[in-house]
């Protein structure tokens, strides 16, 4: 895959010995085992250069993963999301328009008020009609800001009625869905691809998983989050979803996808050494695909009923 | 005796102590100062260095340099725990603030000269156990603690059971311990030791500073102390305060860590906007706009930085209505750092400004802390925080509060107070010329994180899906460039050692007006054996 071996060239350009010593010196910090990333050929190299130069941007799906060069959110494919991402677009405004005005003063402060143009300085050490205004005019910004945030503070949690619960657990370094018996009563992991050949077409490096959770589009889904050792957390960029897995607690979040398609999430809590390498990945599928799904699913894993064996996931 | 004889002979102004004496055994603030001074310069490197490690590891997806993401979030972990324990906290209060609080108030030393003694040796026995736990077993199998700074369980009690951490506690506590004192010898010396006429209202603004920041040490400290005594006897006794199976609450100790940790973000900024009120002051030549709203803000931030806590803490699953109360509290903040940003712009205006190193970094510094501050209103939303909490986002808002800001300031400093502290006159283009490498470098540094958050990029990774290797590499090379410009500082430095050009008692004019500046420069070894009179600041 192109985009999972792009590289760039230009490390080759510190100093060779420079190289070897911080190598040896990292190295001596942390035990010798690797998790390999796999080797990118010069032919994917030379492809990502040409098109980096050309400015050709690779044909990345759109939502769901983030983009190379991005500069703001990811494309949101929930309406909660989509409002989280209205809503910090308001913000950057505010905040953009506030740090101008400060640069344009000190702008002006810098043209007028320098040594030569202004010999004499004034001593005025008060005003206070000025003081009250840079006290009232911020307390209104932040009223503006803050009614937006509280009614989209109480969509985030108070969430309407389930179609659909699933339970996430964190391991190290993995995840574990659990779908309960309305769904079929089933359970299994969702382990990263730890191999660029292994990657299906359509899933990036590091983002790629075995198994992904699968939902139906449309449909309100409750996520029970928590974990089996240390925190974890489930975060899904494009739906604006972030909970944090906690030993002992169980915790919830919901999002209901308008858009068929593969998301990606990566664990948010640092979690020791595998926490770069447990993706989230879910597919939002038709009713249909979906209910075939279920009957596959079924059959393919552990059933949460207890009679079957469990499925053991290979940790990294 | 032996001490009566000490004081008898260092009262004498031309016989100094000997080397050992002075340097190891020293109890004079000047003096002190000048070792915290150094002592942070030389922990900012190694925390420095290691940060360089974070950016060659980060500059190209997959893993170059470090052998496992583990190793690599040890080198995050201590970039942290350095960077703010002993970096800015030593330099700005232990290093600029014994050296200038008594001098300011018009005082001869510090309260208690020598429990300031022990504070700085503490502080170094604490750095010399945090550089201890990085060469020993803390995961299994691999060196050093690497679980963050915020050193959350269940991580840093089951996943790293070799005694890295154990190490890391100690020295907290000992530099807790060491910060504690402090606090009580500057609010002792503060309160009790103003020389007479200089009534609360009119001491300066880095004693005042320095006075609430002291009170915020007190106050939280002994909280994180406790937070880390109970991870101490949960690792290594048995107990389970944080543990679930034992009924213990992990995300307890996330509230009692914060509690003391959002204070700390006030106890590394608060100092600095005391020193960049005098610095704007005397290069305006003019006195400061709003002396009192300037004091009563900062006292506001620190009180209300007491019932913020949680904002650090939207994703683990607090109820709506915690939620609302922290969004709310923590957008209150915005408004007293407003008045202080408005009051040095006003500050400036209509003044005669001489743009010297020092005046370069301080607009700087108005500047970068206004683009964190702003982005600080943003994170403070949970509604948009649960996109952005534990992203590229947050480390992009904090280290331009923290290192654009408080580090800028600690360069200021350095450059405003340099010919006081050494005697000698550093030439105004190394300042400046370090102040664009560093402006640019920073800004090319930490500005792309920001939108690296927005992609999604989440903090403490060591290796990150490909779509994110371009910012990578640009906020790579803006740390080269920042780094580099340490050189020229350290240049500098040892450029006005050998050129021997000696300095003023005031070389910035008119402008400078605290008491420092009355004094020789440097100050003799004992300053003030008759208290100054304060008539009249200029508020």
């Amino acid at each position: 895959m192109a985009q999972a071996g792009r590289r760039y060239s230009h490390a080759r350009a510190f100093p060779d010995a420079f190289m070897a010593l911080c190598h040896h010196i990292f190295r001596s910090f942390g035990t010798p085992m690797r998790i390999e990333t796999g080797r990118r050929s010069v032919t994917a190299l030379s492809t990502a250069a040409v098109a980096l130069v050309l400015g050709i941007s690779e044909a990345w799906a759109a939502a769901g993963q983030p983009s190379p060069w991005e500069t703001g959110m990811q494309e949101m494919v929930t309406e909660l999301g989509q409002s989280v991402s209205n809503f910090h677009t308001y913000l950057v405004w505010l905040i953009t328009a506030i740090c101008l005005f400060v640069l344009a003063l000190i702008l002006v402060i810098i043209a007028r008020f320098n040594e030569k143009k202004n010999p004499v300085p004034n001593k005025t050490t008060h005003n206070t009609l000025l003081e009250v205004a840079w006290t009232i005019i911020p307390v209104l910004i932040l009223v503006a800001i803050a009614i937006p945030s509280f009614r989209l503070l109480r969509e985030q949690l108070v969430p309407p009625q389930a179609d659909l619960v699933v339970k996430a657990t964190g391991y190290s370094w993995y995840w574990g869905y659990e779908y309960p018996a309305d769904q079929g009563g089933f359970k299994f992991d969702s382990n990263m691809i730890a191999e660029v050949k292994d990657l299906k077409p359509d899933q990036p490096r590091l983002l790629g998983a075995d198994n992904a959770m699968v939902v139906p589009v449309g449909k309100v889904v409750r996520v029970q989050v928590t974990s089996a050792d240390v925190m974890h957390a489930f975060a899904l960029p494009s739906f604006a979803l972030k909970i944090d897995a906690i030993p002992g607690r169980l915790n919830e979040t919901w999002f209901k996808a308008e858009r068929e398609g593969v998301y990606y999430g990566q664990c948010s809590e640092l979690c020791g050494n595998g926490h770069p390498y447990m993706p989230i990945e879910i597919r939002v599928v038709s009713e249909q695909q979906y209910a075939a799904w279920l009957a596959e699913a079924k059959q393919r894993y552990a059933s949460t009923d207890g009679s079957a064996p469990v499925k053991f996931a290979t940790a990294q | 005796m032996a001490h009566a004889a000490d004081a008898a002979h260092a009262d004498h102004h031309d016989h100094l102590p000997s080397f050992w004496r002075r340097w190891f055994y020293s109890t004079n603030h000047k003096d002190i100062g000048t070792l915290y001074l150094i002592f942070g310069f030389t922990a900012g490197i190694i925390g420095g260095l290691l940060s360089i490690g974070m950016r060659l590891e980060l500059q190209d997806p997959g893993l170059q340099y470090f052998s496992n993401p583990q190793a690599y979030n040890v080198f995050v972990t201590g970039h942290g725990l350095i960077m703010v324990f002993f970096m800015v906290m030593p330099t700005l209060i232990g290093g600029f603030g014994n050296w200038f609080i008594p001098i300011m108030i018009g005082a001869p030393d510090m309260a208690f000269p020598r429990m300031n003694n022990i504070s700085f040796w503490l502080t170094v026995s604490a750095f010399g156990l945090m550089l201890l736990s990085l060469f020993v077993e803390g995961a299994p199998g691999s060196l050093g603690f690497g679980g963050g700074w915020t050193v959350y369980p269940p991580l840093s009690t089951v996943g790293h059971p070799g005694p890295a951490l154990d190490f890391g506690i100690l020295a907290l506590h000992l530099a807790g311990a060491a910060s504690i004192l402090g606090a009580i010898n500057f609010i002792t010396t503060i309160l009790n030791m103003r020389a007479p006429g200089m009534t609360l209202h009119k001491m300066p603004l880095f004693a005042w500073s320095m006075l609430v920041t002291a009170f915020l040490l007190l106050l939280s400290l002994p909280v994180l102390a406790g937070a880390i005594t109970m991870l101490l006897t949960d690792r290594n006794f048995g107990t389970t305060f944080f543990d679930p199976s034992g009924g213990g609450d992990p995300v307890l100790y996330q509230h009692l860590f914060w509690f003391f940790g959002h204070p700390e973000v006030y106890i590394m900024i608060l100092p600095a906007f005391g020193i960049v009120s005098h610095i704007i002051s005397t290069f305006s030549k003019k006195p400061i706009f709003g002396y009192l709203g300037m004091a009563y803000a900062m006292v506001a931030i620190g009180v209300v930085g007491f019932v913020v806590w949680a904002h650090h803490m939207y994703t683990v699953g607090l109820s709506l209505q915690t939620q609302a109360y922290f969004v709310f509290a923590t957008m209150v903040i915005a408004v007293p750092t407003g008045v202080k940003i408005f009051s040095w712009i006003a500050t400036m205006w209509g003044g005669s400004i001489r743009f010297t190193a020092a005046m370069q970094w301080a607009i700087g510094f108005v500047f970068l802390f206004t683009v964190g501050g702003v982005t600080g209103v943003v994170l403070a939303n949970a509604p948009v925080d649960r996109y952005m909490h534990d992203t590229y986002y947050v480390v992009a808002h904090f280290h331009y509060v923290l290192s654009l800001g408080a580090v800028f300031v600690i360069f200021a400093g350095m450059y405003y107070w340099f010919p006081k502290i050494t005697g000698y006159v550093m030439p105004e283009w190394i300042g400046k010329l370090h102040f664009w490498v560093a402006f640019i470098g920073s800004n090319v540094l930490f500005f792309p994180m920001h939108f690296l958050g927005l992609s999604g990029m989440p903090r403490r990774y060591a290796d990150y899906p490909d779509a994110f290797a371009g910012w990578n590499l640009v906020s790579s090379i803006g740390a080269y460039v920042f780094f580099a410009g340490l050189f020229i500082f350290m240049f500098g430095v040892v450029y006005a050692f050998v050129r021997k050009e000696k300095a003023a008692a005031n070389p910035w004019g008119e402008g400078a007006t605290t008491l420092e500046w009355t004094l020789s420069s440097p100050p003799p070894f004992h300053q003030f054996e008759t208290l100054p009179r304060v008539v009249d600041t200029g508020h």
